[in-house]
């Protein structure tokens, strides 16, 4: 699905090296988990993925279902079956969520060469999917994510995921401010969409989120690489010891 | 306090102004009473002069177009939209160059509303106009000079007199069709409410090459004006557009202004809360592009206990556009418990691109609650990529980030169906440009 090769990356701006030498191939069907310390470069690396400006690529390759991924505009990697939830989702006063939602979704379409839906047609799709989230119509007519709580922001991130069902789905310290209950129905949403045809990659700080979306591969980064993969197993071990120990153990 | 601001009189100025008189005849075969009013105006011309660049008021816009000959102004093509309001259900009063047209338009017959073209009120020996026409244009010199308004009293032969004495059942629509390319128009209206009275009141259109309008309000107590005006979006014209609102007790105006292109678009608001509880409601958007200049200049003045006024204006300007707002709010002493709130904004959309803002508020009673707010900045980088990251091609994003942009000023017209009507002719035009 996915495949990241040697990929170094350098702020545009300053010449500050963020990542420097990523490899990482998500099957389809896996969850992978990246875990590693603040500042690791995690984040960095879901926007360069996503087309973020103010980011070069120095080296490497991305390629997602065999496609240059770093050729593309940010709408043509989403329209390419990509997906970021953001760690910090934006908000955008003036701008209606189902509007939002409804833009994104018939341009996707547009852009593979699908019909588009109507409005009606279309809130069907989304009261369905928002009704598990427990997102309340309310919520779909305020403008996007403007005066949304944490958890709130971070349920729309899914709620967006879920309607526009994308293939690779990047989900950023979504558990990051989170209540149980907030958490659990977010790792449902997750898990909900779980298929053969799509991967996860999803980037968390702490295990608490991967006891409710099981990753089938554990990885942790440290100052821009992947310095460690495992099974679940890996998980748990930087629950108990911190990354203190594997950090030592990989230097 | 409150000394009026008079300019410098250079002979240039009075010059201008003997010119912008000699121009235009002042109507014949008015009454009395009317024939005062315009020597009253033309006397206040000739002692401010024509307005000039070196005064404070015009500090950040040039009116000298204003005062020139008509510009050659070609008509936006009739066919490539049609008028804003055309699917409206309103009374409908079309004007072609600024001339009133009764062949093309709708019998000007409404019930618990009296609609009479300008020439035959001010024709009237005994006439409701008598207590408004000219007065409150005078009234709005006291602070400052506006020369253009005083022009429009002394000249203007085209437009209506409105008065309601009830609800109306629905809006009257002023259309300013512009054909020929050289035209040059002056339009005044008048419309007065009485008590408890309400009405919509809708103007669209590019009017003329060069056009002067000026619209007369007086709002007895409780009643409600409505007012939504689109100036159309020829890329020549030139305008001056006065409104001048007196509000009694509980009375409720809201105006909201659309315009697109237009090399000079000045248009000045002078609002008196006369009434204890009155509240006003000013609002605008525009976009424009090139040798585009807006100029949005309010006055308001709280004279009363309990009064609210609200004003937005938004712009989205780029390639050499420029935006100028000047809004002031002075309470008045005893004009207690004072609501008043300002907000100005500017969206560039290229670097050369200019907002100028100057708010300013003067206060003499104690008990007020006033805040302005005016901000100058570029589309918003981190928006417009969660846009994108969500598929939305980076043009349309653009687009929805300046239709949010303009939407808290088009969110201000009151009935829903009317901004949707906005928003839609806003959302067309961007679409438009990015294709
Ligand atoms: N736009 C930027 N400007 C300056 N520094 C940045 C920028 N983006 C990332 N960094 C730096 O790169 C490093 C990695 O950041 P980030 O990817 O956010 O890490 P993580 O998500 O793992 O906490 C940090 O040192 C951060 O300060
Ligand atoms: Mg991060």
């Amino acid at each position: 699905m996915l495949e990241i090769r040697n990929l170094h990356v350098k702020l545009e701006e300053e010449d500050k090296a963020i990542l420097k030498g990523v490899d990482l191939t998500v099957e389809a069907g896996k969850v992978h988990a990246i875990m590693g310390p603040n500042g690791s470069g995690k984040s960095t690396l879901s926007y360069v993925l996503a087309g973020r400006e103010g980011y070069e690529v120095t080296e490497g390759s991305v390629t997602l279902l065999g496609k240059d991924l770093l050729e593309m505009e940010p709408e043509e990697r989403a329209a390419a079956g990509l997906f970021l939830a953001f760690q910090y989702p934006v908000e955008i006063p003036g701008v209606g969520n189902m509007t939002f939602l409804r833009t994104a979704y018939n341009a996707q379409r547009k852009a593979r060469g699908e019909p588009e839906v109507s409005a009606a047609e279309f809130l069907k799709i989304v009261r369905e999917k928002a009704k598990a989230l427990k997102i309340d119509a309310e919520m779909l007519k305020r403008p996007v994510n403007v005066g949304f709580s944490g958890g709130e922001k971070k349920r729309n991130e899914i709620l967006q995921m879920a309607v526009l069902e994308p293939k690779m789905c990047i989900l950023d310290e979504t558990d990051s401010g989170l209540d149980v209950d907030a958490m659990k129905l977010v790792a449902e949403g997750v898990n909900a969409l779980r298929d053969a045809g799509r991967a996860f990659l999803v980037i968390t700080h702490y295990q608490r989120l991967l006891d409710h979306i099981a990753p089938d591969v554990v990885h942790i980064m440290a100052d821009g690489r992947i310095v460690k993969t495992g099974g679940p197993e890996l998980a748990l071990e930087v629950e108990r010891n911190g990354y203190s120990d594997i950090l030592a153990e990989v230097a | 306090m409150l000394a009026p601001i008079r300019t410098r009189k250079t002979p240039q100025k009075l010059e201008a102004a003997e010119a912008l008189l000699a121009a235009r005849p002042a109507p014949e075969g008015e009454a009395r009473w009317a024939r005062e009013a315009r020597a009253a105006a033309e006397a206040r011309l000739r002692e401010m002069g024509a307005p000039a660049r070196r005064d404070e008021y015009w500090k950040y816009t040039d009116p000298a177009p204003l005062l020139q000959p008509a510009p050659d102004a070609a008509p936006a093509m009739a066919d490539d939209e049609g008028p804003l309001w055309a699917g409206t259900d309103a009374l409908r009063l079309v004007f072609v160059d600024g001339v009133f047209r009764p062949d093309l338009s709708d019998d000007p017959r409404m019930e618990g509303v009296e609609i009479a073209p300008l020439s035959e009120a001010l024709a009237a020996d005994i006439h409701w106009a008598a207590d408004l026409f000219g007065r409150l244009e005078a009234e709005g010199q006291s602070q400052v000079e506006r020369p253009l308004a005083a022009l429009n009293t002394a000249c203007a032969a085209q437009g209506f007199a409105i008065r309601a004495t009830g609800k109306a059942a629905r809006p009257i629509d002023l259309r300013y069709v512009h054909e020929d390319p050289r035209a040059d128009a002056m339009v005044r209206n008048l419309v007065r409410l009485e008590p408890g009275a309400e009405l919509t009141l809708l103007e669209e259109g590019a009017v003329a090459a060069r056009a002067n309008m000026c619209l007369e309000v007086s709002l007895a107590e409780g009643a409600r004006l409505h007012h939504v005006r689109a100036q159309g979006r020829d890329h020549e014209r030139v305008g001056a557009a006065h409104i001048f609102a007196l509000l009694d007790a509980e009375a409720s105006f809201k105006s909201f202004t659309l315009t697109a292109n237009g090399r000079l678009t000045r248009n000045e608001t002078v609002v008196r809360l006369a009434g204890d509880g009155a509240s006003a409601h000013l609002a605008g958007a525009c976009v424009g592009d090139g040798a585009f200049l807006h100029d949005d200049t309010v006055f308001i003045t709280h004279d009363a206990v309990g009064c609210e006024s609200r004003q937005v204006f938004k712009k989205v300007l780029r390639e050499g556009a420029r935006g100028v707002f000047q809004g002031k709010i002075l309470v008045r002493p005893g004009a207690q418990k004072t609501d008043g709130y300002q907000l100005s904004q500017g969206l560039l959309l290229t670097e050369n691109a200019e907002f100028d803002s100057k708010p300013e508020l003067e206060i003499y009673a104690d008990d007020v609650a006033c805040s302005h707010g005016s901000t100058v900045g570029a589309v918003d980088e981190t928006a417009l990529f969660y846009l994108r990251s969500r598929g939305i091609p980076a043009d349309a994003a653009r687009n929805m980030l300046v239709l949010a942009f303009l939407d808290e000023a088009v969110a201000e017209i009151e009935d829903e169906a009317l901004a949707d009507v906005v928003r839609a002719r806003v959302a067309a035009w961007l679409e438009r440009r990015s294709r």
